[in-house]
């Protein structure tokens, strides 16, 4: 083909898909087959198609996502390990109109901000939680989590997880779910196409109470894996999502606001 | 007018924070500051600000960081143990260079120790306390008018240098009743816009504003702390502030700050109605310290006597101001003790020679 004709063939055809605007044309540190990439995508597209990026703040956690601002191009700040929704209510109380969203792990959310997390929501803080549960401390090194399921092997329980010892697996989402304060709490992932469509219809969701103006806490746990941690490649990592761990971390709506209710 | 009012410290505190344009209050109830806690639960909303009673210190430190990042006028207060918990976010904090005011009102320790007032929280407060390189400009008010006017001054000092400022003061300043007159105080013209680097939501597309006190690179991380020392050695340069009390003949040197000043204000009277030419000399700024000032005096008296309420800790920057050149003695009282003007006349009997004139 000439090059001529090259150019023509290419200017006739039709941009279908393009780079999330909302993303940094960066090279991101997450290892290969991470959902963190995916989930960052789907948030900055719900905040373009949602119009609100000139009053989006994010509030990146401690873990692997601590670099979050370096993907998400929109306002960010960086709290201290786990407490990013307190860092979220400072802003969301002195500022109402500001659309709010902490970006958060499941040691950051679900270990050492226990307190920050349940008081948040226990306030009603109208801010969205995007919670990555992926059971195991990434960032430091695969270490046990309090999501880590029961015989799991991580480097902190290798002969894994003796619940008699170690404590249990947390399911924080339901027990949010039960403070009057919380709005709308779902369980989603991103292992299958199908998976990340109806993840991003929660986030969207989840967004648009908060630019309603809707009463409460709103939380979208992402039950999402670790290749690296688990040691498994990206492909076994998403079957062991479907084969065991989502029969301890269901997928679904663990609570909707009132009227949705059927 | 202004007119003269009768305030507990913490309070005169509190109503001073809300007049000087206060956008949001975080806080955890502990005593000896509750007063201040529960001040601002009654007037900041109705006042135009947010009030939120956090679940922890922690929380509350890490709220003032959102929403100072934000760009907002917010501070904290608290006592001691409370103070130790929020080191971690006072270290982000300054890191980041966010602006804001904190408040300590110090009471008795180690550990939960007693709720009578202290000073025993000098290190924390002015060596750092957490992690890391980092300084507050440190206030240290000695009556209810200057827990007013300090705040005022600290709003400010936290904008012009984008760092956080503590006040540092004690049980007795925060529940002692005096008459406080409020100063005029225009916001708008004292608020700075903040809106360069704060995370407000990019307006207008414009570029991406991150609070972050995250540098991977040692080369960057360097790079920040060069950057925080730089403003610190301008702080040093600027914003030392003291008083001093009869120092002009005097033959021998109190240094004291906060409560102990006054007290020791009043054995310096106890002193010169016995004949004894004792001077004090009052740091206000904490950091940056008057180390200049107190090496000027130390060449002009015999003898220096360092009085806190703690097993001294002070002491340790005036014995670096004086360098060896005049016996620096301490006297202190721990545990929320006060010490007596009459205790200090004593300790100063002990150390007192008249200076040898040329």
């Amino acid at each position: 083909m000439s090059e001529k004709i090259k150019d023509n063939v290419i200017e006739s055809m039709k941009e279908v898909w393009e780079r999330t605007k909302l993303l940094h044309d960066a090279p991101n540190h997450y290892c290969p087959g991470c959902g963190h990439g995916v989930v960052h995508r789907l948030i900055m597209e719900a905040v373009e198609e949602l119009g609100v990026m000139d009053r989006t703040i994010a509030i990146a956690p401690v873990g692997c996502s601590v670099l979050a601002y370096n993907y998400l191009n929109v306002d960010t700040q960086q709290a201290a390990h786990g407490r990013a929704t307190a860092c979220a209510t400072g802003i969301k109380r002195v500022f109402p109109d500001k659309i709010v969203f902490t970006y958060q792990g499941d040691g950051d959310l679900a270990a050492i901000g226990t307190g920050e997390t349940i008081h948040a929501v226990n306030r009603g803080d109208k801010f969205l939680i995007v919670f990555i549960n992926n059971g195991i401390y990434g960032m430091t090194g695969g270490q046990m989590a309090p999501t880590t399921l029961e015989g799991a092997k991580t480097s902190t329980s290798p002969d894994g997880r003796d619940v008699d010892l170690m404590g249990h697996a947390i399911r924080i989402a339901e027990m949010l779910a039960l403070l009057p304060g919380a709005y709308y709490i779902t369980r989603q992932a991103v292992n299958s196409a199908k998976a990340v469509r109806k993840a991003k219809k929660a986030i969207k969701k989840a967004l648009q109470y908060q630019i309603d103006g809707k009463g409460g806490t709103c939380l979208v746990e992402v039950v999402s894996n670790c290749p690296s941690g688990w040691k498994m490649t990206p492909e076994e990592s998403n079957k062991y999502l479907d084969d065991e761990v989502f029969d301890f971390y269901q997928l679904g709506d663990i609570k909707v606001p009132p009227k949705e209710e059927k | 007018m202004n007119k003269k009012q009768l305030m507990k410290g913490n309070e005169a505190l509190a109503e001073a924070a809300i007049r000087a344009g206060l956008q949001g209050y975080f806080g955890y109830p502990i005593t000896p500051q509750s007063e201040l806690l529960e001040y601002m639960s009654r007037e900041l909303h109705k006042r135009g600000g947010a009030f939120v009673q956090a679940e922890s210190e922690i929380a509350s430190i890490n709220m003032v960081y959102g929403a100072a990042g934000a760009g907002a006028r917010v501070m904290t207060s608290t006592s001691s143990p409370g103070y130790s918990l929020m080191q971690e976010g006072i270290s982000y904090i300054a890191c980041a260079e966010l602006p804001c005011l904190l408040v300590n009102v110090v009471r008795g320790g180690p550990g939960l120790g007693t709720i009578q007032p202290s000073q025993g929280d000098y290190f924390q407060a002015v060596k750092g306390g957490g992690h890391g390189d980092y300084k507050l400009i440190v206030l240290a008010p000695n009556s209810v008018q200057e827990m007013a006017d300090f705040t005022y001054i600290g709003f400010d000092l936290a904008d012009q240098y984008r760092m956080p400022v503590l006040i540092l003061t004690d049980g007795a300043l925060g529940q002692m009743m005096e008459s406080v007159v409020f100063p005029e105080y225009d916001i708008e013209k004292n608020r700075t816009n903040h809106s360069s680097w704060a995370t407000t939501g990019r307006v207008n597309g414009r570029e991406q504003h991150v609070i972050t006190s995250l540098h991977l690179q040692s080369e960057d991380m360097e790079k920040q702390n060069q950057i925080l020392q730089k403003k610190y050695r301008k702080i040093e340069e600027n914003e030392v502030r003291f008083e001093t009390i009869q120092t002009e003949d005097a033959d021998f040197l109190l240094v004291a700050y906060g409560l102990s000043a006054r007290i020791a204000h009043k054995a310096v009277n106890l002193a010169r109605e016995e004949g004894l030419k004792v001077g004090l000399l009052r740091p206000i700024s904490l950091y940056p310290f008057p180390y200049q000032a107190i090496e000027d005096l130390s060449a002009k008296v015999s003898g220096i006597l360092t009085v806190e309420m703690s097993a001294g800790q002070m002491v340790e920057d005036v014995r670096l101001a004086v360098n060896g050149k005049v016996p620096v003695g301490f006297y202190g009282r721990m545990g929320g003790m006060i010490p007596q003007p009459d205790e200090i006349l004593e300790e100063i009997k002990k150390l007192y020679s008249p200076k040898r004139r040329q």
